[in-house]
Formats: C-alpha cells, sequence, structure tokens
C-alpha cells in the first residue's frame, strides 16, 4: 500500500517539474492570470525582448482601476492609462482580455471561477495576493509579485518550496446569520495574522462541506490574511456542479476525463499534517475587527479589549490600532457609529454576498450612505434579475459597476479621512480604503445590519421572521 | 541585478508590528512608473503629515542614509505588490530584519536584492530597545548568516535558495531557461494525459451559447 497523500502532496506532484537540491522546485503553471497591476512584469519581459510563452493560457483583466462609474469617459489620466497599458499588453501578446465593456469583466479571483477557467487540480497564479481564492475548487493557487509575475509569463513556470501543510477543521455547523467570513475571521484572531505562515491550508469538516461554492472561496481568499501561502477545499458535487457548462470549463469527453482525475484530489485517509487545528461552527458568532489587522478581531457582542489584558506582543500593537480607530477600551463593539458601509470585493462580492445583504436590508433604509460594487458584471446581471439592486437603491445605497473598487481605492472610490466603514473587503489595513480611512471588516450581512442601524450590530437579530 | 555578500551600513529601528505592503508603498503611488524612483512613497502616510510635511520624529525621517530596518512581527504582509519593495530599495534599504515576514513580500525582497533577515522575537525587541531611536553602524555577512549591530553579533535565518539568490544576484528567468527542454517534455505529458486542463475552445461551444 502506498504511503496516505495530502492533497497538497497530490497536487504538488503533479505540478513539480524538476526538483533541486535545495529543496526548490520548478512548477508547472495551469493559469495564469493579470491585471492593470502587472505593469512592471510586463516591463520587466519588454526589457528582455521576450515574449509570452503561452498565451493561451494567461488571462487579463480590468479590475483594480476598474471605475464603477461613467466607464465610457474615464475621467482621471492616471486610471486611463493603467488601463491602457494593459490593453496594449493584452493585445501584443495575444491575451483574452475582459476589459472594461465586456459582459464577463469582473475581479480576477470572481470571474476565473465563474468563467470556468479555475478548475480543481490546476496551479494558478496571479499577482494578487486573493489568488488563494481559487483554492477553494481544490486547485493550488497563489499571489506573487512582479518578478515572478514576469517569470511565469517567460517560462510559464514558478520557483517553489513546498509549503507546510495544515488542516483547518470547522465541525458542527454555522448558526443562522453566521457565514464563511466569521469562520475566517475567527481563526484568524485565534491565530493570528503569522498563524498559517508559510502553511498551506486545506480546509476540512462538515460547516466547510456544507459551504456553498461561494463560501468556500470567501475562506479560501482570507487565508492569505492569517499568513498562509494558499487555501483549499477538495473538490467535491458541489463543486463538480457548478463548474459544468462554464465557458472555459472542460467540455465532452475531456469533462468525463476530468470528473474521474479530480475524484482523487482528496488527502487519503491517515494522511499526515505539518499542522492541525480545529473549530467548533456551532460557537462561531458574526464577527468584526476592532483594530488595523485582520487579526484584532472578536465576536460583535464583545467589547472592545484592554490592550493591558493581551499578550505582551500585542499590546503596542492593540494600542496603536485603538488610535488609528478612534476607540475606547471597553466600549461594547455593538453600537458603535459608522459613516458608512461597503459591499464587494473579491471577498465578497459574489451573488451570495449580495443576496446576503439584501436580506438584511429588503423594506429598511439604510442610515448612512453606501456603495454596493458586484464582483462581476454577470454577478451585477443576476443580481439585477432577481431584484436585488432595487433593494439595494430602495435603501438609499449605490449600485455600481463591478472592480476592485473600494476595498482598495485604486479606482478612485475612497473611504475620506476619519471615516469609519463598515466593510465586506478583506483588509482593514491603516490607509487601505484611504489615508485615514478607518475599516471594520464583517460580512456582507453584518454591513447591511450596519447600513440600517447606523452602528455596527449583531444581523442576527434583524433575520427574525426572514429567510435566509 | 547585481548580487552582494556583505554590507556595512546603518541601522534603525522601527518599532512597528504588522507593517504591510499598503503602508509601505499606499496603493494611490502605484501607478508610478519605477524610474521616477518609488523612495519617496516608503512608508508615505507615516512620514508625512494630511499636508505633506514631513513628521518629524517618524525614525526614517530622523535618520537619513540609513540602510537597515529592524522592524516588529509580520513585516510585509498583505497585498502581493512588489512596489513596496522597490519603495525601500529606492529609499536605500538593503536590509529588513524582522521575526517573520510576509511570504510574497520576502520573495519579491530577494527578487530585489533586498535581504529579509528573519531573527527570533527576543532578539529583535532587545534590539529595537538598544537602537531606541538612535542609528547604529551595522554589518550584515551574508554567507556566514551573520550580523553585527554595535557590538552585538546576531545570527539570522534565510532559506539558503534565497541566500544564493542574493549572493549571486540570478535572474530566474535564465536559470528557468536552462530546463528548457525539460519544462517542454513536461508540458507535452501533461497536454497527453491531462487535456482537459488546457481552457476550452470557445468554439466547442454550444451552438446556443455561440448564438448569444
Amino acid at each position: 500500500m502506498t504511503h496516505p497523500r495530502t492533497l497538497l502532496d497530490k497536487l504538488w506532484s503533479a505540478h513539480e517539474i524538476l526538483r533541486r537540491e535545495d529543496g526548490t522546485s520548478i512548477l508547472w503553471v495551469d493559469r495564469h492570470l493579470v491585471h492593470e497591476g502587472s505593469h512592471h512584469a510586463f516591463g520587466k519581459l519588454a526589457a528582455r525582448g521576450a515574449k509570452v510563452t503561452a498565451p493561451e493560457l494567461t488571462f487579463a483583466v480590468v479590475d483594480h482601476y476598474a471605475p464603477t462609474r461613467n466607464r465610457d469617459q474615464i475621467a482621471d489620466p492616471q486610471i486611463s492609462r493603467m488601463i491602457g497599458t494593459l490593453r496594449k499588453n493584452a493585445a501584443q501578446h495575444g491575451l483574452r482580455l475582459f476589459d472594461l465593456m465586456d459582459p464577463a469583466q469582473g475581479i480576477v479571483h470572481v470571474i476565473g471561477p465563474e468563467q470556468g477557467l479555475t478548475l480543481p487540480g490546476l496551479l494558478i497564479n496571479c499577482g494578487d495576493s486573493h489568488t488563494s481564492t481559487h483554492g477553494a475548487f481544490g486547485a493550488m493557487a497563489f499571489g506573487i509579485g512582479a518578478t515572478e509575475v514576469a517569470h511565469v509569463l517567460a517560462t510559464q513556470t514558478i520557483w517553489q518550496k513546498k509549503p507546510q501543510s495544515m488542516r483547518i477543521t470547522v465541525d458542527g455547523s454555522l448558526g443562522p446569520g453566521v457565514s464563511a467570513k466569521d469562520i475566517a475571521l475567527n481563526w484568524i484572531a485565534r491565530l493570528g495574522t503569522g498563524g498559517a505562515q508559510g502553511c498551506a491550508i486545506e480546509y476540512a469538516g462538515n460547516a466547510v462541506r456544507d459551504l456553498s461554492m461561494e463560501g468556500r472561496m470567501t475562506l479560501c481568499n482570507l487565508s492569505i490574511e492569517g499568513g498562509a501561502r494558499l487555501g483549499m477545499v477538495a473538490p467535491d458535487e458541489v463543486t463538480f456542479a457548478y463548474l459544468k457548462g462554464r465557458p472555459y470549463a472542460p467540455k465532452g469527453d475531456d469533462w468525463e476525463a476530468a470528473l474521474a482525475d479530480w475524484a482523487n484530489l482528496r488527502s487519503d485517509d491517515g494522511a499526515a499534517f505539518d499542522r492541525e487545528v480545529t473549530l467548533h461552527g456551532d460557537a462561531i458568532a458574526p464577527t468584526v475587527t476592532w483594530g488595523t489587522s485582520p487579526e484584532q478581531a472578536l465576536p460583535v457582542t464583545e467589547n472592545i479589549p484592554d490592550p493591558a489584558t493581551l499578550d505582551p506582543g500585542k499590546a503596542d500593537a492593540a494600542r496603536a490600532a485603538l488610535d488609528y480607530m478612534g476607540l475606547p477600551i471597553g466600549r461594547p463593539l455593538d453600537g458603535i457609529q459608522v459613516d458608512q458601509v461597503f459591499v464587494g470585493s473579491c471577498t465578497n462580492g459574489r451573488i451570495e454576498d449580495l443576496r446576503a445583504a439584501a436580506a438584511v436590508m429588503a423594506g429598511r433604509k439604510a442610515k448612512v450612505p453606501g456603495m454596493v460594487s458586484p464582483g462581476s458584471a454577470q454577478v451585477k446581471a443576476q443580481a439585477e434579475q432577481e431584484g436585488l439592486d432595487r433593494i439595494f437603491t430602495e435603501a438609499g445605497l449605490e449600485w455600481v459597476a463591478a472592480g476592485c473598487s473600494m476595498c482598495v481605492g485604486m479606482n478612485g472610490d475612497l473611504v475620506a479621512p476619519g471615516k469609519r466603514c463598515a466593510s465586506s473587503t478583506n483588509r482593514n489595513f491603516r490607509g487601505r480604503q484611504g489615508p485615514g480611512a478607518r475599516t471594520h471588516l464583517m460580512s456582507p450581512a453584518m454591513v447591511a445590519a450596519a447600513a440600517v442601524t447606523g452602528t455596527i450590530t449583531d444581523v442576527r437579530p434583524l433575520l427574525h421572521g426572514r429567510s435566509v | 541585478m547585481a548580487g552582494w555578500s556583505t554590507h556595512s551600513g546603518r541601522a534603525i529601528a522601527l518599532p512597528l508590528h504588522n507593517v504591510d505592503t499598503d503602508q509601505l508603498i499606499p496603493a494611490r503611488f502605484m501607478s508610478a512608473s519605477r524610474s521616477e524612483g518609488y523612495g519617496k512613497f516608503l512608508l508615505h502616510d507615516m512620514r508625512f503629515d494630511a499636508d505633506g510635511a514631513e513628521i518629524a520624529d517618524f525614525p526614517l525621517n530622523r535618520h537619513e542614509g540609513a540602510s537597515v530596518l529592524v522592524a516588529g512581527r509580520n513585516f510585509g504582509s498583505g497585498s502581493s505588490r512588489e512596489a513596496a519593495v522597490y519603495a525601500l530599495v529606492d529609499a536605500g534599504i538593503t536590509a529588513v530584519i524582522a521575526p517573520n515576514f510576509g511570504d510574497i513580500f520576502a520573495s519579491n525582497a530577494v527578487n530585489n536584492g533586498l535581504l529579509p533577515a528573519r531573527l527570533p522575537e527576543h532578539e529583535v525587541t532587545q534590539l529595537i530597545d538598544s537602537l531606541a531611536d538612535q542609528s547604529a553602524a551595522v554589518l550584515i555577512d551574508l554567507r556566514a548568516g551573520e550580523l553585527r549591530i554595535g557590538d552585538q553579533g546576531y545570527a539570522f535565518e534565510l532559506d539558503d535558495s534565497w541566500r544564493t539568490k542574493l549572493i549571486n544576484g540570478w535572474d530566474d528567468i535564465d536559470l528557468t531557461l536552462n530546463h528548457e527542454d525539460q519544462i517542454q517534455t513536461f508540458k507535452d505529458q501533461r497536454f497527453q494525459t491531462t487535456r482537459w486542463a488546457w481552457p476550452a475552445a470557445q468554439d466547442q461551444e454550444p451552438p446556443s451559447k455561440r448564438a448569444q
């Protein structure tokens, strides 16, 4: 009998071309996704006079700088230039570009799965840390820097050292109003932003199996915030049902061959992981961040912690965070006033996220302004078909086009200095949503609750009598 | 990129944890061309106030010419933006010493000749305390994996393959092209056995979709 292997072992060996004596391997890259931010990498390629070696495996998308309004006449010359540069590079190298007006445009980590570019068993790279999202399909997917992007463009391979393996098992089931976002913030708060440093996480357990593909993507997306190299969920019927018939997914005999291969993409019984962590799904409450790091998160029912009671190594960071966030020690999280809300991003801009926010918001008015930016043009179209856009606009929120938008603020959508934003995004870093912006991360349902009450609020009572 | 094996310069403390890449270079500066130099964007929103004036007591403003930063836990976490490394390198920084680094940041650093040196957290804390708001002479020996700040010596951790890259200033693309035959063989085999891993051609779409 062969030695039991983890999902990571299987994916790694399927992509390893060779391993050097120092333990570094060259891996074959099945999909390479690029965006406007890849301009440095294309520049490096041009400086060598090299070309994209596998344009059929390289896909380009306008997302980070995508304006969410008035797309046909971009006012900001810098944004226009960034998008123009990507268009030029895509045209020069013969890449399929999901341009601003493309009906399939959207955030790279939303459209990859949506288009069937993301498949189980693939190695996927992109010059964006949230590439870990694609691991939700049982792919090995991780973000890389510009030099590495240039390397993948030129060679369709990447040098990597095999990461340690870590399994996070979430058993039991999640309560109503609790989502994949809450699982992620929960484990990151518990283990810290370095808690999974350098690891490949496999998420397992009933609460993970019960998640939709959207939920699994949210969970894998946030793996990087806990220091992980990548996150994964073994593919199953939920995965296959999501992918069947997607534009770039295998068809006919290829689909059957793929299903046969994908059936083996799971950790064998008895496979050993370098690290194991177990969480109890039933014990997870809606969670929000109070500081400037994703690990500074607590259940919404708790109070702002006293830094003096924290691990000494974390006390200084907590003091600095509370100073930046303008929050007093001991104040209940529930009831903190917010100035605005944002629903969107590669973490929580999918159709299920919009449905969850709309379920809370339906028939209610927002007390603060806010913006809803769907993760892709297709999500936007579907939401409009379902009438979700009207729920948001009737509540008083802005319904805009797809892109990274206010998550990273590169397209001009910003939180003003000192303002507090309830946000479905992935980073509450200082200045992430704009200089001086104060970001509280939470699930889309929690953002909707913050919108209708004007404060950070436990969403659960707001769901009574509603179907979610 | 030129390699290096020893460095002597001035070290300063940046006594902050979780200095993420969004802070190292705020997003709004990332569309700039590298040729204009990214050094002026380094930690921009910590170095300058809202009016663009220097914040006098910020360590980088107090010590012009520092080439080594000693920082807290989880340096360079967050976004994959290599521009964060460009900002450090263009500001004259050759090494960052911290208990641990964001993974993508660390490999970006090595690709640009910047050393991400790991020291145990208690040693970093001690170093930060001893430096306080002064600068001190620093000597780094990459081959030996040792550094000396003032009269204290430390052994730092660095992945061996990264050490080799820093010393030789290797360009990975050239290295990889040495293995071109093996890569081509692998690709051909994968295409034979795992054809589904190539994106379905769009002309294979069912007629109903094509008509749309």
